[in-house]
């Protein structure tokens, strides 16, 4: 455990007013952590909620391609298929810990919020969901199951209508209801205890694809890559390895357009971030030279982000991991090859991770043991993937449906 | 020894006596604006019309594209004056103007760190202090992560690093910033945080009361005043009555010369 501080990166750099709610939370935190049966608590849930350990499957048909020995972290194949439940299975023991009844989230593309409604539908806690009205309107699938699991959404109107809005939101309600609600941050950023917090949740990620790799192989991988938006998959997988310095641990951001084009969200592989403060804590930031932050772009909402977690912007300054960007069509083409070569669907943010490792693999040793952390699947995002893959039988299936339900309201 | 004082603090005690021998309430007026928003000319009419009001001390908030501090109005008169192309750099020029203008006025800038770090917070300082800006609100820099600036406002003869009290804060915290404090302390009661609008009165007592205990320096309170009876409330109670919101939505429904006759009935 830490202050807070990651070399020079993190800290709390909050408003007075959420002072005591943090203090408060990293008690409450410490506690926890400290106490060895939370932890095995926690264990016992993911086992029997979330169908941990997830496998490390051995990529048969890609290892014969490339020529290298190639696993896949199976993330996809937890509840609401990504590691997102980890972190909120996590904070809801956390929540009963604390005795907290009501919990509030923000979400961007949805995934997070949905990650949460299910965490509370199954511990019987209120639920509000702070979003953007933009990110309402384009991403109705995730407001449904929502909705369905019982959460209220709220659309944010104020600002400009997206996920730091409703993060702004989500701490104005916390001010007014710390007392009894619980603010479940999604990633490994923000102020402290949040990045300490949610990635020591994450870390069982890490933990089982040791072990297993061990078991598999009878040695440590020689290459770890996960892709990193905020950076909790791959803190998560990466504590696994951090002391092991021979295995190298790669982080993939996303390469949008291309680095050259300024139209990414590559905090520290494109060089061009600056160190600076917002939204609670310190990191590299993608800003202008005034410190204003600038608008990033990813085919993959998840990555598409601004900042980028204290500890990794630190392993980034210590050298311990190497940052790498996959570009917007680098990524598409490496879903569609691990979907024909092994049967999986990948998230289009996990496809950064598949598809920097794809490129690098023809470069590595002979004898290199690869891990790709699958952080999350692709089919519940069929909406956005598809779209990605540019699908003329998908847009002619929508378009008949959009016409059948004018047809119904017109009847 | 009063030219050793930090200067905000004699200011605000010279205010208030002169308004007390002319038989009027004591209490100063702090307004609020948004440098930029809708734009630097409105402000600087908007700033004209204060100062005729008698506005005692403004704060000109340099505009942040992530405001986690302010409310949904004045979050989107940031990123409105962003929008439009808003620099910091013709933003402290404006502001150097305005100290300039109103020599009467004492001017405050108030934004958040990061605006500070990527300007160079040394740099920052020292221009801030050689326009004469009196002092710097920085709500998202709590005093354990300040050293620095607060430092360096020190180092200044006439710039004060303002402290913030919030009702959540506990006697222990408040304590802890006190001991920071100088110029004045803004002591920010949002209504809303502490409850219905019966019990925020009593609540307010108390939570100044809780500030009082813990530094001898002026206070400027900001809890959304809107009325006159907002400011007779808070007239045996503090230094300075804060008008933020209020005075940006007058600017925006009813033009800069409203502003003016909005503060001027403030005071009765």
């Amino acid at each position: 455990m830490s202050n807070g501080y990651f070399g020079e990166f993190g800290g709390a750099f909050i408003p007075e007013i959420l002072h005591e709610t943090f203090q408060r939370l990293t008690r409450a935190y410490t506690e926890a952590r400290q106490d060895p049966e939370f932890w095995a608590s926690y264990v016992r849930l993911m086992e029997n909620y979330s169908g941990r350990p997830t496998p490390l499957t051995y990529a048969e048909n890609l290892s014969r391609r490339y020529q290298r020995r190639i696993y896949i972290k199976r993330e996809d194949l937890n509840q609401t298929g990504a590691h997102k439940a980890n972190n909120v299975m996590g904070q809801g023991l956390l929540m009963q810990r604390m005795g907290k009844r009501r919990v509030i989230a923000e979400t961007g593309a949805g995934q997070h919020g949905m990650a949460t409604a299910t965490m509370a539908a199954r511990m019987g806690f209120e639920c509000v969901i702070y979003m953007g009205a933009q990110d309402v309107e384009r991403q109705r699938s995730n407001v449904f199951w929502m909705e369905r699991l019982g959460a209220t959404v709220v659309p944010v109107t104020s600002g400009a209508q997206t996920l730091k809005d409703a993060v702004n939101e989500a701490l104005r309600d916390w001010v007014g209801s710390m007392d009894a609600t619980h603010y479940l941050l999604g990633t490994a950023c923000g102020a402290h205890p949040f990045p300490e917090m949610v990635s020591w949740f994450q870390s069982i990620i890490g933990l089982e694809a040791r072990q297993q790799i061990l078991t598999a192989e009878g040695r440590l991988p020689t290459h770890v890559y996960a892709c990193v938006g905020g950076g909790s998959n791959a803190m998560g997988i990466f504590q696994g390895f951090l002391d092991d310095l021979p295995v190298q641990l790669i982080g993939v951001e996303a390469g949008g357009a291309g680095l050259a084009t300024g139209r990414h969200a590559a905090r520290l592989a494109s060089g061009s971030s600056a160190i600076g403060v917002a939204q609670g804590y310190k990191t590299f930031f993608l800003q202008n030279a005034d410190g204003q932050m600038l608008d990033t772009h990813s085919v993959a909402a998840g990555l598409d982000y601004v900042g980028v977690s204290p500890i990794l912007a630190h392993l980034h300054t210590t050298g311990r991991v190497r940052f790498a960007a996959a570009t917007d069509v680098e990524v598409v083409a490496a879903l569609q090859e691990l979907m024909q070569a092994e049967g999986l669907i990948p998230a289009l943010e996990s496809s950064h991770a598949v598809a920097q490792a794809l490129k690098e693999l023809p470069e590595l040793p002979s004898d290199a043991v690869v891990i790709i952390n699958l952080s999350g699947r692709g089919d519940k995002d069929i909406f956005t993937i598809a779209d990605a893959l540019d699908d003329p039988g998908w847009r002619r299936f929508i378009r008949r449906k959009a016409e059948s339900y004018s047809q119904c309201e017109k009847e | 020894m009063s030219q050793l004082m930090p200067a905000l603090e004699p200011y605000i005690r010279q205010r208030r006596a002169q308004r007390e021998a002319h038989g009027q309430a004591p209490i100063l007026l702090m307004s609020h604006l948004v440098l930029g928003y809708p734009s630097l000319a409105v402000n600087q009419e908007t700033i004209a019309a204060m100062a005729a009001a008698g506005v005692e001390l403004v704060e000109l908030q340099i505009p942040f594209s992530e405001p986690i501090a302010d409310g949904p109005v004045i979050a989107q008169a940031n990123q409105l004056a962003l929008d439009q192309g808003f620099r910091v750099e013709e933003g402290l020029e404006f502001a150097a103007a305005c100290v300039q203008r109103h020599p009467e006025v004492a001017f405050l800038l108030m934004t958040y760190s990061n605006i500070l770090m990527a300007y160079g917070v040394e740099r920052f300082i020292e221009r801030a202090a050689q326009m004469g800006i009196r002092g710097l609100i920085v709500p998202d820099w709590p005093p354990q992560e300040a050293g620095q600036p607060m430092a360096l406002c020190q180092a200044q003869t006439a710039l004060d690093w303002i402290q913030l009290f919030t009702p959540t804060s506990t006697d222990v915290r408040l304590q802890t910033i006190g001991r920071w404090a100088r110029g004045f302390c803004y002591c920010v009661a949002r209504k809303g945080v502490t409850g219905g609008r019966t019990d925020f009165d009593a609540d307010l007592r108390h939570f100044l009361q809780r500030c009082r205990q813990v530094t001898d320096k002026p206070l400027a309170v900001g809890f959304g005043v809107r009325t006159s009876a907002d400011v007779q409330t808070l007239t045996p109670l503090a230094e300075i009555a804060v008008v933020g919101t209020a005075a940006l939505e007058i600017q925006r429904t009813a033009g800069a010369v409203a502003v003016g006759a909005f503060f001027q009935k403030l005071r009765g």
